[in-house]
């Protein structure tokens, strides 16, 4: 008997069919993944089954009976329990309270503590009850998370892309954690693209792609290679890194540090790196060790409370705003896409006008004929695929709004560019253009900061790379002279401290 | 000396309306939503109450009245704010201005009309206390109800587990529907429990404090109150604190004016308001405290569909 | 069951029919009050919106309500559109009229014409005094605007009615709380003989394209939207928060001291403690219903004088209170926000029960 069926389930959105025909099929005890590319319909097939959302058609059996699954309430009282991506965490709360609200009951808040300890013992998931959550590092919130998710002794656990914020050593032992789950007969729903952890850890796996199923098979029978042709239906584009003479530093830090502006952010020790025209330099880690610090010193978003300098092309620019910095030659594509690097309700030519200041003429008059040309031609160059230049940047889809504002940067013929995350969350083909033309640039002359959680982007893409933990950075190493585990080993900070020394005397 | 302990009297008095509005709109900013509406909602509810009263010739009845009214028209604002997405600031405004219209034109019949006067509650033997027992003992329940709905709201939020589930949904109302909480629901119930005791503040203003009607009596009382949540960093006593301070200048003025000092008259009456933008001045300096201490999710809006 | 879904794109359609929605639900509203009152709904219909449009004089006096709504309303649409919520308007309002009302008692008989272009820009210059401590308590000290804002409208009033009784009350005006009626040359010049209509309607028509022009043609405008649509991209732009908070308050303090400097130099000729009427937050329902747009806001003012006018035919011609205005425009204002809702939604017929998919 299985523990949950899916059968025909169709789910569609204005626009877009999200989930077409799908069938899923999990066996008690079986960690069971499902794999595909962002955009596959994932992660609307697990809030069909968590509840949060409802098919349009097809039906759901739970142990052999027919259920509609209509609220999270109701799957939870099935036995299914989720671990999302985005944590659902109270920052101010402790890590008891925290779980408490996860559960149901009038169970007190000293007899959960005490339950926490024990689940804590038995599944080697250390935890502190009392310790407030703004004060866990991102692993440890995923701790809290799994052990709210356990404490509901659940017969289906859901993880959605559990290892996006871990090392590769946590990843082990998160690995270690659901063998012994699966093994008390809970089945484990693994969402993830990351081939070689699917084929690590799970017994079976479902593919999706472009909303229909295109395979279920043994992971462990494939390969890579036959993985990623069911996922995204070709082979993976090769990028051609051919590498170019290294010119003039282009953006010099020594010896920054910060102090953390927001309450909860991380302190920048010490940092410095030179970066030279032509020259790709990656920043690894996981998020929350400083990065968004760095990128806010380097933009010039936050220039207050620093020690130590910024030199851009030989000019000091430590406390230069950020239009400053733009006049330059040092731009700058964010993480975030819509809200900050382009504002939702406003046109494409008119989200032109954050970075460019071209169409301004005097007396800030804006010349409407050349920014519409200039936004058209951003759009043709980067070959974004938008109604018009007029349309709102909500009209476009992830990839293509990313691929305009990565245009737009490169567009302005930069010295220095600084990206961050760019083809997180964005489709296969767009995120392959998007690496092209960085590569072009670099190729042109211009240097690149590239920040990544992706290290097989950061791997493809860069020529050296640094990584970054806990406000700090590591030695810079060439891509080919390092291992994935010592990256990993770097991302939990462990580097040896006078390698650190030697690079920046 | 006498006159100190006069004015703490009279300060608690003055700031018992404050008080009630306050922890009113405090369980609404716990949950993230924020009503600009207190102004109106008060005097509604202060027509309302007075109305009553004096059909009635109940206190009681006019204090429920009031507080009905109050959570009426909180209960309109959260259906519009909470369900139908419109802007927070804006639909507060709106019900502000909304309010002292209709409270105008609702208590027309009313402004020549006088109540008669309350005797207040005493506690047997503690009033007999030389200087502190009058001060602090004499005075009407509503009083006492207030420093006892501190309480409650205190042990409410921070002791019992519905409590705990409110200053989550204030924290982060993605995260609570994501566990499965009716957010919308939730803030619902707090926006019409804080719109009644914003209303029992405004019948206790007409029935009780100054026991008539005019027109735009609260005369700023509500966003005074708004003030005051910022000022007390969302604590239940630090409200009751700061609500009777406020009260204290208030009547300051009159006490000045009772020694006869020499300062005009409207300084006197801008005491209060002037006082109210030194303390958010205060207050709000410090970013980093404000944020650590604020509801997170305060004046955003918030849906279901991610 | 009805529920809502939101829109892939806000529907243009909607943003331009809410605010006729919101109106006709008002004057629905409205009959039913009038009927429930016993009043006849037709006269009350005729007397809001046929009267006050009936003859030259009728339009002068509408003439004389439009002006001050249509500049405050301008100020407040930019100043909303940059999420600078300044709902003082009504203290900077005050505050132009004490400025205006100052140089104007400095005036003789013999004092040059000139005089008024003294007075308008010492008014807008308080307007701007006014606006700018908000701008600076929310500068310097994170303080929020809206309450500061709010809390000076009380301390202006107190300010006004301090020099009315005190040291500018007239000495031979009876101890009336008023000025001395101000000096002819300081009165603003009439546009036709014998009618009330000002050249402050010329003012008010200049500053309407004016602000249009700076708001969608210029890069000061794009940034001040910009703060306001998405102040994250602000602040990537490197765009000052500081400095667009600072123009906000200081443009929208300075049109609504503009506003009350041309009520000085106008209808009122005196300064008396009568003098703040409430404009500074009916512009604040003229700036919503004009969708924060200046074409909008001139619109929204002509009829929120007609609602206003209309309610003061109605007190003195069929007895109603004159409040019923205030519940009207409030009333408006909630439909307004209401029916906003469909611009970025759309409604839908929702099956209650689902049977189990089989």
């Amino acid at each position: 008997m299985l523990r949950l069926e899916l059968t025909g389930i169709r789910k569609e959105y204005p626009g877009v069919c999200a989930n077409d025909d799908v069938s899923l099929a999990v066996a008690p005890g079986e960690i069971h993944a499902v794999l595909g590319e962002n955009g596959a319909g994932k992660s609307t097939l697990m809030r069909i089954i968590y509840g949060a959302a409802r098919p349009d058609a097809g039906s759901i059996c739970w142990n052999g009976n027919p259920v509609t699954i209509a609220t999270p309430e109701v799957a939870r009282s099935l036995g299914i329990a989720m671990v999302f991506q985005h944590f659902s965490l109270f920052e101010t709360l402790s890590v008891a309270e925290n779980i408490w609200l996860g559960q149901r009951g009038s169970e007190r808040l000293t007899d959960l503590t005490a339950r926490i300890q024990t689940a804590s013992k038995t599944y080697g998931l250390e935890l502190d009850p009392e310790r407030p959550v703004h004060t866990l590092s991102v692993g440890e919130r995923q701790r809290v998370e799994i052990v709210r998710a356990l404490l509901t002794q659940p017969q289906l656990l859901i993880l959605d892309e559990p290892t996006s914020v871990l090392t590769p050593q946590a990843v082990q032992k998160l690995f270690a954690t659901l063998r012994d789950l699966a093994k008390t007969g809970c089945s484990i729903l693994y969402i993830s693209h990351k081939l070689d952890e699917i084929r690590q850890l799970c017994t079976r796996c479902t593919v999706l792609r472009g909303g229909r199923v295109t395979g279920v098979l043994d992971p462990r029978g494939e390969t890579e290679r036959t993985l990623s042709r069911l996922m995204i239906g070709s082979e993976p584009p090769a990028i051609e890194r051919a590498t170019a003479a290294l010119g003039e530093a282009a953006l010099v830090v020594a010896r920054l540090g910060v102090k953390p502006n927001a309450p909860f952010g991380t302190e920048l020790t010490n940092l410095s790196f030179t970066l030279r025209a032509g020259e790709i330099l990656g920043v690894a880690g996981v998020s929350g060790n400083g990065q968004k610090e760095l990128l806010e010193a380097l933009s010039g978003e936050n220039p207050a409370t620093h020690t130590g300098a910024i030199e851009l092309l030989g000019r000091e620019v430590t406390r230069c705003l950020p239009a400053a910095r733009r006049q330059l030659g040092l731009h700058y594509v964010p993480e975030e896409r819509l809200g900050r690097a382009a504002a939702p309700s406003l046109s494409l030519a008119q989200n032109t006008l954050l970075t460019r200041r071209e169409p301004v003429g005097r007396a800030g008059w804006i010349d409407r004929t050349r920014l519409s040309r200039l936004a058209e031609r951003v759009v043709a160059r980067f070959q974004v695929k938008a109604p018009s230049v007029d349309a709102p940047a909500t009209s476009l889809s992830g990839g293509n709004l990313q691929k305009f504002i990565v245009g737009r940067e490169i567009d302005a013929k930069p010295k220095v560019l600084i990206v961050a995350q760019p083809t997180w969350g964005v489709d296969v083909g767009a995120a392959a253009q998007i690496r092209a033309h960085l590569l072009e640039l670099k190729r042109n002359g211009s240097a690149v900061l590239l920040v990544s959680e992706d290290l097989d982007e950061l791997l493809q893409v860069c020529d050296s790379l640094v990584v970054m933990a806990r406000g700090r950075l590591s030695p810079r190493v060439s891509v080919g002279a390092i291992t994935l585990e010592q990256i990993g080993e770097w991302m939990s900070g462990l580097w040896p401290a006078e390698a650190v020394e030697a690079q920046v005397a | 000396m006498d006159a100190v302990f006069l004015l703490l009297g009279a300060s608690i008095d003055a700031g018992t309306a404050l008080a009630l509005a306050s922890l009113g709109l405090l369980l609404n900013e716990r949950a993230g939503v924020l009503n600009l509406g207190a102004e109106g909602i008060m005097l509604v509810a202060a027509i309302a109450g007075f109305a009553t009263a004096f059909h009635t010739g109940s206190d009681v009845v006019a204090f429920f009245a009031g507080a009905l009214a109050g959570a009426a028209l909180a209960a309109a604002f959260g259906v519009l704010v909470i369900w139908l997405h419109t802007n927070q600031y804006a639909t507060g405004l709106a019900l502000s201005l909304f309010g002292a219209g209709f409270s105008a034109f609702v208590g027309i019949d009313y402004t020549q009309v006088k109540l008669s006067e309350r005797t207040p509650f005493t506690l047997p033997g503690l009033q007999d206390i030389p200087a502190l027992g009058p001060a602090l003992f004499r005075h009407h329940y509503l009083v006492y109800l207030a420093v006892a709905l501190a309480a409650a709201v205190s042990w409410f939020l921070f002791r019992t587990r519905a409590g705990l589930v409110l200053r989550a949904i204030g924290e982060s109302p993605e995260s609570a529907h994501a566990l499965g909480y009716p957010v919308r629901r939730i803030r619902l119930a707090a926006v019409a429990t804080g719109g009644a005791l914003s209303g029992l503040a405004g019948a206790f203003i007409s029935v009780v404090y100054t026991p008539l009607w005019v027109e735009g009596m609260i005369a700023g009382k509500g966003w005074i109150a708004l003030a005051l949540t910022t000022f007390a960093t969302w604590r239940p006593w630090r409200v009751l604190l700061g609500a009777y301070l406020f009260g204290g200048v208030t009547m300051l003025q009159l006490h000045l004016q009772g020694e006869g000092v020499a300062l005009p008259i409207q300084l006197l009456t801008l005491l209060p308001y002037l006082a109210t933008i030194v303390v958010l001045v205060l207050i709000s300096r410090d970013q980093k405290w404000i944020v650590v201490n604020m509801p997170a999710s305060l004046g955003k809006p918030f849906s279901p569909r991610t | 069951m009805l529920d809502l879904e939101p829109r892939a794109e806000p529907s243009r359609a909607m943003t331009l029919l809410s605010p006729v929605f919101a109106l006709i639900f008002t004057l629905l509203v409205c009959v039913s009050m009038f009927l429930w009152l016993g009043k006849d709904p037709w006269q009350g219909l005729e007397l809001f919106f046929v009267e006050p449009l009936s003859s030259p004089r009728a339009l002068a006096e509408l003439s004389l309500k439009v002006v001050p709504l249509l500049l405050i309303g301008l100020g407040l649409a930019l100043s909303f559109r940059t999420n600078v919520w300044n709902i003082g308007a009504e203290g900077q309002f005050i505050l132009g009229a004490i400025g205006a009302g100052g140089v104007a008692l400095l005036a003789s008989e013999r004092t040059s014409a000139w005089v008024v272009l003294a007075l308008l820009l010492a008014g807008t210059a308080a307007g701007m005094l006014w606006g700018g401590l908000v701008a600076w308590c929310r500068d310097r000290f994170n303080a929020n605007e809206i309450l500061v804002s709010l809390m000076l409208v009380y301390i202006a009033e107190q300010l006004l009615s301090y020099l009315v009784h005190g040291p500018w009350k007239d000495p031979q005006g009876f101890n009336f709380p008023q000025t001395i009626t101000f000096a002819t040359p300081t009165e603003i010049p009439r546009l036709f003989t014998g009618s009330r209509a000002n050249a402050g309607m010329l003012v008010a028509a200049l500053a309407v394209p004016l602000v249009w022009l700076y708001l969608f043609r210029t890069h000061g405008g794009f940034r001040l939207q910009l703060s306001g649509l998405a102040p994250h991209a602000a602040r990537y732009a490197g765009f000052s928060a500081r400095r667009s908070l600072w123009t906000a308050c200081l443009i929208s303090g300075g049109l609504a001291g503009l506003a009350g400097a041309l009520e000085v130099s106008g209808p009122l000729g005196q300064l008396t403690t009568h003098v703040p009427v409430g404009y500074g937050f009916a512009a604040i329902i003229v700036a919503f219903v004009g969708r924060l747009h200046p074409a909008g806001v001139v619109a929204a003012s002509v009829l929120m004088s007609l609602l206003t006018i209309g309610g003061e035919l109605c007190q003195s011609r069929m007895g109603l209170p004159k409040s019923l205005t205030a519940v009207f425009q409030g009333l408006l204002l909630i439909a307004l926000l209401a029916c906003d809702t469909l611009i970025h939604n759309r409604l839908k017929l929702v099956r209650t029960a689902r049977a189990p998919a089989r």
